[in-house]
């Protein structure tokens, strides 16, 4: 059974923080959605409403078009697997899995039924018996997974549920979740702090900032396309560089004219062009177009080589070269930079009183 | 540091075993000495004296009840406190923790004075409340008492047992499966609060056996009464049910915690070459 999630304007305030100001999401079945942002922005309040451990000041949560704002947590048929290690001490493996099932007074064949499966699915076949302590974090919540799958949700929301793992641990359990997900098509919202984890795993990402939705897209359009400044710099790695506001809707940077994507300043405004490091083209010193500037760090990643430079104007930026190409970019090496003439998101200039649009 | 370890078995272990042993052993003595020998007819014929069943038996009751009332009281009051009103958390500990400083002869001096409004209360239905409260053969009154008294040790056991879980992250899991509140507390939480259980029925089941203050003020005859009371007729008898008492309280101390203990056993780690790597996992867990 898969059904969409609409939240609607959610409000919720702690004393006098606002946790959310105004939320609005709408989640497709089947859907996998990516609460993204810093600590204290709202995605995890925004989860706990969902599953009823919150409950909103203000505003609507519906599932499948149903108003479910007042229904208890243990009525919403929601599975959930939870950042910390969350089963139950006292119990099995099989136990764990099978207690929704209990809850709902299922007979004893159909629990042990259902955990043989469950098991199987999430990898741990055979692991019936053992209790979550002889269980590794990673084999924890794969179980914790199971556990949420077992009652058949309408709704899997999951709370961070790799960031106690290692980093190994951490990439295969997430390609397993995404690939169980695509499995059963259960609709799934996802909180994380980790954005290479929502960019991977999710079909929309939801970025957050201080309550409020940012930006609700797919990954690629997030990184392409990112509609707010915020959005830009939490996504990636972006370079702030100083432009001026002209006519035409275009900022001028480095001698080239770029289109403005977004809001646009008035004209003759300073502010900073926000260019991630493969929009930036790096050539010999000799090259004449662009601005020159001086190697200090050149980092090989393998296929690429990160390049840190300081323009004579004193901006420092970061460019992104294939690696054969950055060989004769050594630090102290004179070259020459330039834009790729593609639409920018400007932002008010760091540390400047603030623009007038 | 190996010999200092040496020293300190050496000489503290045979002190705290003489500090112990001593008494116990001049009381063993005092019960089987008489003037022609050795005997153990204030074990053997003393115990089928008058009272002495009836008085243990009340006192194993009492303390059974007490233990039952209070964990009633305090497991759903903590785990409330805990979830929903953290804020309370210090007035709940200074308050469970009052009977530590009220001297029980106040506690009873208060008691006595509610029970004397008895009278007053004659013609109205609470005059069966009192007369069920101080009923001679399983005096309510004590009960209470009893449960009040054992507060601090139930707060102590169980409060610690609580930080020892990850009780929300617990209790939302159980919720989100579709389990009700009550059925969270019992399946889930209690289960995990065992130990802490056990922990704070043993401190009240101990303190119940050897209360004698307040039995004593409000004339009941519960084991420690008895006891004092047959001192003056039967030393010997009183010495030897003393050691009886202790090898009681010890039995269900045992019994208490081999109860606690059933599921740490069953729970011992599987040996097999698979889990080798897992536990290598869990340590690395721990570590990070």
């Amino acid at each position: 059974m898969t059904v969409s999630v609409h939240l609607k304007n959610l409000r919720r305030e702690f004393g006098s923080t606002v946790a959310l100001d105004g939320l609005d999401l709408d989640i497709a079945p089947g859907e996998l959605v990516a609460l993204l942002g810093p600590s204290g922005c709202g995605k995890t309040t925004a989860l706990r409403i969902v599953a009823g451990f919150e409950t909103a000041d203000g505003g609507e949560l519906l599932m499948d078009g149903e108003d479910v704002t007042s229904v208890p947590a243990n009525r919403r048929d929601i599975g959930m697997v939870f950042q910390s290690y969350s089963l139950f001490p006292n119990m099995t493996a099989a136990e764990n899995i099978a207690y929704g099932l209990r809850v709902r007074g299922r007979g004893t064949a159909e629990r042990k039924t259902r955990a043989g499966e469950l098991l199987e699915l999430v990898g741990l076949p055979g692991r019936e018996g053992h209790y979550p302590h002889q269980l590794s974090g990673g084999q924890q919540q794969r179980v914790a997974l199971a556990r949420a799958l077992a009652i058949s949700p309408k709704v899997l929301l999951l709370d961070e549920p790799l960031s106690a793992l290692d980093a190994k641990v951490r990439l295969t359990l997430r390609e397993e979740i995404r690939r169980i997900q695509l499995e059963l098509g259960i609709t799934t919202v996802f909180v994380t702090h980790d954005q290479e984890e929502a960019l991977s795993m999710a079909d929309r990402v939801a970025v957050m900032k201080d309550g409020r939705l940012e930006q609700c897209a797919a990954p690629g359009e997030l990184y392409d396309r990112p509609a707010t400044p915020f959005v830009a710099e939490f996504v990636g790695t972006m370079n702030r560089l100083p432009g001026t506001v002209q006519d035409g809707g275009v900022v001028e940077l480095f001698g080239r004219r770029l289109p403005i994507h977004g809001e646009r300043p008035a004209v003759g405004a300073e502010v900073d062009v926000l260019l991630r490091p493969e929009g930036l083209a790096v050539g010999a010193a000799d090259d004449g177009a662009g601005a020159p500037a001086t190697v200090r760090v050149a980092t090989f990643l393998g296929a690429t080589t990160r390049l840190h430079l300081t323009t004579d104007s004193g901006a420092a930026c970061k460019a992104d070269l294939p690696s054969w190409e950055a060989t004769a970019l050594a630090p102290g090496a004179r070259c020459m930079i330039t834009p790729h003439e593609n639409p920018v998101l400007v932002a008010e200039r760091a540390g400047a009183p603030s623009l007038k649009v | 540091m190996a010999r200092m370890k040496f020293t300190s078995r050496a000489v503290v272990l045979p002190l705290a075993a003489l500090y112990f042993l001593v008494p116990i052993g001049a009381s063993v003595w005092f019960s089987v000495n008489e003037v022609e020998g050795i005997s153990f007819d204030a074990y053997t014929q003393g115990l089928g004296t008058e009272g002495l069943t009836t008085s243990l038996m009340l006192s194993v009751r009492l303390g059974l009840a007490t233990i039952v009332c209070g964990l009633l009281l305090m497991v759903p009051t903590l785990v409330a406190v805990a979830l929903y009103l953290p804020g309370l958390r210090r007035t709940v500990e200074i308050l469970c923790m009052m009977p530590l400083v009220v001297p029980p002869i106040a506690l009873v001096a208060g008691v006595t004075t509610v029970l004397s409004w008895e009278q007053d209360l004659a013609d109205t239905p609470f005059y069966m409340t009192f007369q069920m409260l101080r009923d001679e053969n399983f005096p309510l009154v004590l009960v209470l008492v009893y449960t009040v008294m054992s507060l601090p040790f139930l707060y102590r056991s169980l409060d610690a047992g609580l930080r020892a879980v990850d009780l929300r992250t617990l209790v939302e899991a159980a919720r989100s499966l579709g389990a009700s509140r009550l059925q969270t507390l019992w399946q889930v939480i209690v289960p995990n609060l065992r130990t802490a259980v056990v922990g704070g029925a043993v401190l009240s089941l101990a303190m119940v056996l050897g209360e004698y203050t307040v039995a004593s003020v409000l004339s009941y005859r519960p084991f420690s009464v008895w006891m004092v009371e047959i001192k003056d007729s039967e030393a010997q008898l009183s010495v030897a049910a003393a050691m009886l008492s202790l090898l009681i309280t010890w039995g269900l101390l045992l019994l208490l915690t081999t109860l606690a203990g059933g599921r740490s056993r069953r729970r011992t780690p599987l040996n097999s070459g698979s889990e080798k790597r897992e536990s290598r996992d869990n340590r690395k867990k721990t570590v990070s």
